[in-house]
């Protein structure tokens, strides 16, 4: 069992945004205590009830840092199963590190990436069957990094990579069976001809390289698509969704202002909303060829979102959307609750064969039942894919960095007269460097890696 | 009728063998105080070297200094018996370098068989041992042909080649283990009735020849070393420089190779006649032939036996073809013409387990109490079975006083990469020590040993105070001097420059540490003394630590990151009761590999053949799992 307190800003870090600490363990209180002061001078912060917000200002010894709005959860009824604390507070960036880095000062360690899931998996809190999910997620490991390398890097870069292991395990090979076998593998001008190789090597991980600087590798996230006709509050529920849940607003690199992508974190998981830019404009403007276009982006989603007025009865377009996303993974979002309803929910899962959420994004309800599908989708393993995606993408950079610079090694080596045996130390690790792009080389750091696959938490 | 009386004695530990594996057990388990009894077929064939006449060579060299650092008796007994002694792969790195010895092969024995005799509480007795006793799991003794009891808390076997030996050249094969050896029968039984897997395994050796008849005047002379380097650590250099023999280098030809094609159809080993399996690294020559059809001809090193004898081995000829063959294809190499063979080569063929049944430890994991080393666990060479012996001998020790076994990593020592080779990884075919086998060989080097085992060997106990001092003592000028070499600045005096342009080193712009300019290839430590006064007067192994580790930082260091990686994998232990089938996402090649071997940890799993990375991770994240529970 984990003992120490962890902490780590759990929102989206934005120029703007409120910002959330998140302390989870045994002193989250404790530590609380030592730098917040409740308004209500009465209230004891040791003794604060659970799930209760408390308003009151962060102290760093004598000099205020904050006011901000404190939520105590008394475990096991938290996210990581453990008391957890949350500090909202609403001074900006500058403000929310200030306060993250006063609450490490006073006894909490900054939490890793996917360390609060991990905690939520080791306590419990994520029962047996979801932790399966998982196992049978990593099993595939292979066959996803394969998939997802065809899929994102547009070519066959895994065939690439494993041209490359297998020209250096032929050279490690070479090098080790002339050492055990010099009668009868000589190792003559073995440097002068290796050199070459290795300089073809290193060129050909570049590109390998660059390929994933030009943006070829996708950004994190489930692949995200707002679908619905004209009229039913895509917009509006975009904008719920970002403005309430202090998402950063990013461009993509590679994408174009009309394709534009946006990043939203929901209940910890990450969504990346495709051509929220199209959804904007054909709100207003040109609305046909609109929906159009966000079909297309539906083809390749992993996840669409489907807005229905609920105050409408379902229209031909309606059906030809429901066809579209058959064999997909989705969610109707059945909006405008806060209207007169023309269908139930009962109605629309009938219709639709999928979670149906009911919603307004005009009186903002919904989302959390909305987070919760998504979770449930997540956890079943079926939205597992681009999550898988992302992790091998920014891992597989690097990466290939990392076999970049062994090679490099390898010719100092060869260049520096080093005997021949001393080749194989960096060959090794490029080769290494290169299966964890594949997932051919086993990584102790694997279970931390799996959990921050979660992109939660933190 | 009158009761059935048989001799029964209680001994702590009892060792079956002795071989080199049989005699580093016992002694280690006698000098740690306890009462341990030494069974071998023969007293005279003590320590026998029934094969090559020599004592290390490339990565068995790198076991032999291991053993002596964790204080076996190798070491020290080549030292007092060798007749020519060379360091191999000199131009080479210095993680390749290996000290190989000839061996007088009657005094290794008769000096071995005296330390033996003369080590407190070890027993020495002449009997085959025939039956395990065993009750609920735990072995209770060991019973002799004779019916003779020997109760003990636990025990090693080191059988060597001899259980239901068969010594084999052409159509004609005798039951008998090396030099006409009486072998061992009735072991294999006892062994296989109480569950354990035996394998049949196979190896072979050249003829030896008369000196006499032998044409040197044609082959190339093998010198040993000017400056000769002990194999022990506690073995004063200065004190072992004598006058060497010398080895003989000759070739095979076509003509060689045509005689062996045409017979092969009367080797035992094509035919069929032999079942056993054989090393692909120590070939026969007909092997060898078969295998290197494109080679126009093969090393053969012609080598004394000892400084009693004529008799001459014949390194790389070993054979099981008839002797009229063996007759003929050795005369066809250049200074062979006319040689007399005093004992044919032959193959021999004999039982020894599938050591994926044993722990780390090398005790069996269903028998406890139980040890095994040697080629009894299917290993060959010298080296290994002593490297084994040694283990083995110091787990039953601690096993019989109820302490945790030692075992040692792949990241320490040559004596882990073998042991965990053997209890791991699947083989059909004695294993050898091989440099390519040890993936941290530039930390696993012969000349830091000591300064990786000695420690270890202390705290086992086999390590006296006196040496423990000396090592820490080394230690400590070790790391003194690269911390002065480190901040000793040289400018680009006039005599500095010189000192460069001399040999043949880039001048200086700027001023350098002596530790940088050690670093350059061309420069050593020794002829750094032309520019450091204050160079101290150190003894060589500590200056030849400080240039190695001065010389090779960089690769030191990224080698010490590889080992951290692989530390993460090996710290995370497997307990022994975990279910597997209960592990949802494992293949099921993976599940029945893993349920099979039980491996000790996650590092040991990740080594099994047929578990892939991706059942490593499932395994992670469920012991991670449980472990939150």
């Amino acid at each position: 069992m984990e003992k120490e307190t962890i902490a780590a800003i759990s929102t989206a870090m934005s120029s703007s945004g409120i910002g959330i600490v998140r302390i989870s363990g045994e002193e989250a209180l404790e530590i609380l205590s030592r730098i917040f002061y409740p308004a209500k001078k009465d209230l004891n912060v040791q003794e604060l009830e659970s799930h209760r917000v408390t308003y009151g200002h962060i102290y760093d010894g004598e000099t205020l840092v904050d006011e901000v709005l404190v939520l105590y959860m008394k475990q096991p009824h938290s996210y990581t199963a453990e008391d957890v604390v949350e500090i909202d507070c609403h001074g900006g960036v500058f403000m929310v590190k200030k306060i993250l880095d006063l609450v490490i000062r006073n006894g909490a360690r900054p939490a890793e990436a996917g360390e609060f899931t991990k905690r939520a998996f080791l306590n419990g809190r994520i029962d047996l069957s979801q932790a399966e999910a998982v196992m049978e997620l990593i099993n595939s490991k292979n066959e996803y990094a394969r998939k997802s390398a065809m899929r994102q890097l547009r070519g066959s870069v895994s065939e690439k990579i494993r041209k490359l292991r297998q020209g250096i395990i032929y050279e490690i090979a070479f090098i080790e069976s002339a050492l055990d076998d010099p009668e009868h593998i000589s190792m003559e001008g073995y440097g002068e001809r290796l050199l070459p190789v290795i300089e073809k090597m290193k060129k050909e991980t570049e590109d390998l390289i660059k390929s994933a600087d030009n943006g070829r590798i996708l950004s994190e996230g489930i692949k995200t698509v707002i679908l619905g006709k004209p009229n039913a509050g895509k917009s509006s529920v975009l904008n719920m969704l970002l403005g309430e849940e202090r998402a950063i607003v990013t461009e993509v690199a590679g994408t174009t202002r009309d394709t534009l992508e946006e990043h939203l974190n929901l209940g910890g998981i990450s969504l990346n909303l495709m051509d929220t830019a199209g959804i904007r404009s054909t709100e207003d403007v040109v609305e046909r060829i609109g929906v159009e276009r966000a079909m297309e982006h539906a083809k390749d989603a992993d996840l669409i979102l489907y807005v229905v007025d609920s105050s409408e009865p379902l229209s031909d377009e309606d059906h030809r959307i429901l066809k579209l996303i058959e064999d997909k993974q989705a969610i109707v979002l059945l909006n405008k609750s806060d209207l007169a309803g023309q269908i139930t929910k009962e109605e629309m899962e009938a219709a639709a064969k999928k979670p149906v959420v009911v919603f307004s994004a005009k009186e903002e309800r919904g989302l959390p039942e909305l987070s919760e599908a998504i979770y449930s989708l997540f956890f079943s393993g079926k939205l597992s894919f681009n999550d898988e995606i992302y992790i091998t993408s920014a891992r597989q950079k690097s990466a290939l960095e990392n076999a970049l610079e062994s090679l490099g090694k390898v010719e100092e080596s060869i260049r520096g007269k080093m005997p021949e045996d001393f080749y194989s130390i960096d060959l090794m690790d490029a080769y290494e460097e290169l299966g964890k792009v594949i997932g051919e080389t086993v990584e102790e750091d694997l279970v931390n890696e799996i959990f921050s696959r979660f992109c939660m938490g933190k | 009728m009158t009761e059935n009386r048989v001799l029964e004695e209680t001994y702590d530990v009892v060792v079956v063998g002795a071989g080199h594996a049989g005699c580093e057990a016992a002694l280690a388990s006698a000098r740690l105080g306890l009462e341990t009894i030494m069974f071998t077929v023969s007293v005279d064939s003590i320590a026998l070297m029934p094969c090559n006449p020599n004592i290390g060579g490339s990565s068995k060299g790198h076991l032999v200094r291991e053993i002596d650092a964790l204080g076996g008796e190798m070491g020290k007994n080549i030292d007092k018996t060798f007749i020519q002694s060379k360091m191999l792969n000199r131009s080479k790195g210095p993680a390749v370098h290996s000290l190989r010895a000839q061996a007088d092969k009657q005094d290794y024995t008769r000096e071995m068989r005296k330390t033996l005799e003369n080590t407190e509480h070890l027993t020495i007795r002449q009997a085959e041992v025939s039956e395990l006793m065993v009750k609920d799991g735990r072995l209770r003794g060991l019973k002799t042909v004779s019916g003779a009891v020997y109760r003990c808390k636990a025990a090693v076997l080191a059988t060597g080649v001899y259980l239901r030996a068969r010594c084999i050249f052409g159509d004609v094969a005798s039951a008998t283990g090396p030099n006409g050896l009486q072998a061992a029968v009735h072991l294999t039984d006892s062994l296989i009735k109480n569950g354990i897997r035996m394998y049949r395994f196979k190896t072979g050796t050249p003829a030896r020849v008369d000196k006499r008849s032998i044409d040197f005047s044609k082959m190339e002379e093998q010198l040993g070393d000017e400056r000769i380097v002990p194999f022990s650590f506690t073995t004063d250099p200065d004190s072992i420089q004598k006058d060497q023999v010398s080895c003989w280098l000759t070739y095979t030809n076509e003509e060689t190779h045509r005689i062996i094609r045409e017979n092969l159809d009367r080797s035992p080993l094509f035919s069929g006649f032999i079942e056993g399996t054989g090393p692909r690294y120590c070939p026969s020559i007909e092997d060898k032939v078969v295998k290197f059809a494109d080679k126009d001809r093969h090393q053969v090193f012609v080598e004394p036996e000892g400084a009693y004898t004529n008799e001459m081995y014949l390194g790389g000829m070993s054979s099981s073809l008839p002797e009229d063959v063996q007759y003929a294809m050795y005369r066809t190499v250049p200074g062979l013409e006319h040689v007399k063979i005093v004992r044919n080569a032959y193959a021999i063929e004999y039982d020894c387990i599938d050591a994926r049944q044993l722990l780390p430890t090398l005790e069996f994991k269903e028998l406890k109490g139980l040890f095994s080393a040697g080629q009894f666990n299917g290993s060959s060479g010298y080296e290994e079975a002593a490297a084994q012996g040694l283990m083995a001998g110091i787990n039953a020790a601690r096993s019989a006083q109820g302490k945790e076994g030692i075992v040692l990593d792949r990241s320490q020592a040559y004596i882990g990469v073998l042991i965990d080779d053997l209890v791991t990884k699947e083989s059909h075919e004695p294993y050898r020590m091989m440099t390519s086998r040890a993936e941290y060989r530039l930390l696993l080097r012969q000349d830091n040993a000591d300064l990786r085992l000695t420690k270890i060997g202390y705290e086992i106990g086999l390590i006296d105070e006196e040496r423990y001092q000396k090592l820490l003592k080394k230690e400590k000028e070790i790391a003194g001097e690269i911390r002065r070499l480190q901040n000793t600045m040289v400018g680009g005096s006039d005599e500095v420059q010189k000192f460069l342009s001399d040999h043949g080193s880039t001048l200086l712009k700027n001023g350098a540490s002596l530790a940088e300019l050690l670093k350059r290839p061309e420069l050593s430590y020794d002829d750094l003394a032309a520019i450091d006064p204050e160079q101290p007067a150190l003894s060589e192994d500590v200056r030849e630590q400080v240039q190695i580790n001065l010389k090779y930082e960089g690769y030191i260091r990224r080698q010490e990151s590889q080992v951290k990686q692989f530390k993460k994998l090996e710290g995370k232990r497997i307990s022994d009761d975990l279910d597997y089938k209960e592990i949802k996402g494992l293949r099921r090649e993976a599940l029945q590999k893993l349920d099979q071997l039980r491996p000790v940890n996650i590092g040991q799993a990740s080594r099994i053949s047929g578990v892939s990375p991706a059942d490593i991770s499932v395994l992670l994240v469920y012991l991670e799992q449980r472990r939150g529970k």
